[in-house]
């Protein structure tokens, strides 16, 4: 059999990347917990849990909800803080020999700003703004619902560092793509989308939401058709690459997001139930690059020829 | 903690109680590291999310793990079609925290509903240095009391409504066991307001006691922090994680206000 590993390598907004494919954060911890199934060197990357300028406890449980092909979380943005990461998460991760993304949030700009110093003095390869986290109080989805709250948090962290710096955008808004071109302007390299969308499940027995948050985002492939909508209308209006998420959970789901117009995907739910999806997935594209006679399977980035309206 | 993914044999399947099945898996590789409170994930056939069951039974010689769970709805439901002969789709065995079974000689142990069969295997290390008590609903409800009575420990029913064994609750009986004997410790799984009165009577005896937790749970890994419990940890209070820093704790470790 032909070795078609090679044909998966892209590079990112300057990075690059071995494969595209990468376990999305919140659902992929700090890596640790998956090394019990493949060693992490055969990712593409690994975007980590989202982190913040100090330790957050989170939501009070129940904290997640089986849905119709999905589920909702209502996390919260639990996580130990940026200067516990730095100090025993980071340079664990580094010796694994992937692309690491570090993912951050905060309530205020001025905390974005401080973990985006705290990480520009880092060997982090990149830095993914989450400004679309539906479940905190204050701040997370807050900026990124209007194109001055992105373009605000973007510039900040900007002007904070010189990594490589992806605005990752909520779905819950009414035109994704003006958002995304508020982050552009402000000098983000690239985009990744799309965060959960905002959803509630309801106990018939109790009438009481089974969330103790009531609300929380929906992820898994109940949300994949509506991600792969969104990626392609972003990456026609934007010049920066897309990393392209939500709902994927095969080979298939990555191809057609590619086609959309992601150069590279990120896989977070799916990993719940079948911990190896990442896996699954570069090897199915693998194939699908060696039987379609691609050089690389960033041919595929884009290609969907939509009927002419 | 060291886990296996993959599809493994149902070797025998039994129905317990109204909608209570007993599964047995061959799964040597499980088998051989599983201890008492940990447990299995499974996938459920069309469903997003594992079902975590707890493990009610670890041979290592014939490699197999005994697995007993309620139909609760429809990711359950579709578990309880699986017949002998039929793979599991699991990861086993989870749980950074079991029960910590060597450091006691005597215990009391206590299972309500069906938060029972994971002390099986804790009242088969324990012997006759065990009393076991054990609450249902109703006559209809009980399980495993033949299994209790095997391990050589002491059983004690109760029943909500006195159709089998004695009437009440079980921390009545345990009131009236420790009048008689305080064990070194005392273990615990059922519904959270049976588990926050025993740690309490515990602490007022002074008796350590481990608790196993339930919570909604996602990865079953330590990954996703969904399956939160709140706790004490450095004097800090802390959302801890079912999965990863349990299901057991010590009691004095769980705040039961949330």
């Amino acid at each position: 059999m032909t070795d078609n590993t090679s044909k998966l390598s892209v590079n990112f907004a300057g990075v690059e990347f071995k494969n595209p494919v990468i376990p999305a954060s919140g659902a992929f911890g700090y890596g640790r917990e998956y090394e019990n199934f493949y060693p992490l060197s055969v990712l593409g990357g690994i975007s980590v849990k989202g982190t913040t300028g100090q330790r957050r406890n989170g939501n009070k449980p129940p904290r997640i909800a089986e849905t119709s092909g999905g589920m909702l979380n209502s996390v919260g943005l639990q996580n130990p803080g940026i200067d516990y990461f730095i100090e025993n998460e980071l340079p664990y991760l580094k010796t694994k020999g992937t692309v690491i993304i570090a993912n951050i949030a905060g309530s205020t700009a001025g905390e974005y700003r401080e973990v985006a110093e705290k990480l520009d003095k880092t060997d982090i390869d990149m830095i993914e703004v989450n400004i679309s986290c539906p479940n905190v109080k204050a701040g997370g989805a807050a900026f990124g619902i209007s194109c001055e709250g992105a373009a605000e948090i973007t510039k900040i962290c900007r002007a904070a560092t010189k990594k490589p710096l992806m605005v990752k955008l909520s779905p819950n808004v009414t035109n994704i793509a003006d958002i995304a071109r508020a982050a552009e302007a402000e000098g983000a390299d690239a985009v990744s989308l799309i965060n959960t969308l905002l959803g509630m499940k309801i106990d018939i027995k109790t009438r009481r939401p089974i969330l103790k948050n009531n609300v929380g985002g929906l992820s898994g492939p109940a949300v994949f058709p509506v991600a792969v909508r969104m990626v392609w209308q972003v990456s026609n209006a934007v010049k920066i690459p897309v990393c392209g998420m939500g709902g994927i959970s095969c080979w298939e789901d990555a191809a057609e997001m590619m086609m959309a117009g992601a150069k590279i995907i990120q896989v977070g739910a799916a990993l719940f139930s079948n911990p190896m999806a990442p896996v699954e997935i570069i090897k199915g594209l693998e194939n699908y690059a060696g039987d379609n006679n691609l050089n690389n399977l960033q041919e595929i980035v884009g290609s969907v020829k939509v009927w002419e309206q | 903690m060291k886990y296996v993914m993959g599809q493994y044999p149902v070797i025998s399947k039994s129905n317990l109680a109204k909608d209570i099945y007993d599964l047995t898996v061959l799964c040597p590789e499980a088998a051989e590291t599983a201890v008492p409170g940990q447990f299995i994930n499974i996938k459920a056939e069309g469903f997003m999310l594992r079902r975590p069951v707890s493990i009610a039974g670890i041979d290592r010689e014939n490699g197999t793990l005994r697995i007993i769970f309620e139909v609760r709805g429809k990711g359950t439901k579709e578990i309880a079609r699986l017949n002998s002969g039929d793979m599991i789709d699991i990861i086993a065995p989870l749980g950074g925290r079991g029960f910590d079974t060597q450091s006691y000689e005597t215990a009391v142990i206590i299972g309500g509903g069906i938060g029972t069969p994971p002390m099986l295997p804790v009242a088969e290390k324990f012997g006759k240095n065990a009393a076991v008590i054990c609450g249902f609903r109703n006559a209809s409800a009980v399980i495993l009391q033949d299994d209790f009575n095997k391990t050589g420990a002491e059983t004690i029913l109760c029943t909500d409504d006195g159709s089998a064994g004695r009437k009440g609750f079980v921390t009545d009986a345990l009131d009236d066991v420790l009048k008689l004997k305080k064990p070194d410790i005392i273990y615990a799984c059922g519904p959270k307001p049976m588990l926050e009165k025993t740690a309490e009577t515990a602490s007022q005896n002074g008796i350590p006691c481990q608790v196993s937790l339930e919570e909604r749970m996602g990865c079953g890994v330590g990954a996703c922090l969904v399956c939160a419990c709140k706790s004490i940890r450095d004097g800090q209070e802390i959302y801890a994680h079912v999965c990863k820093d349990g299901p057991v704790f010590n009691s004095g470790e769980v705040l039961f206000d949330d």
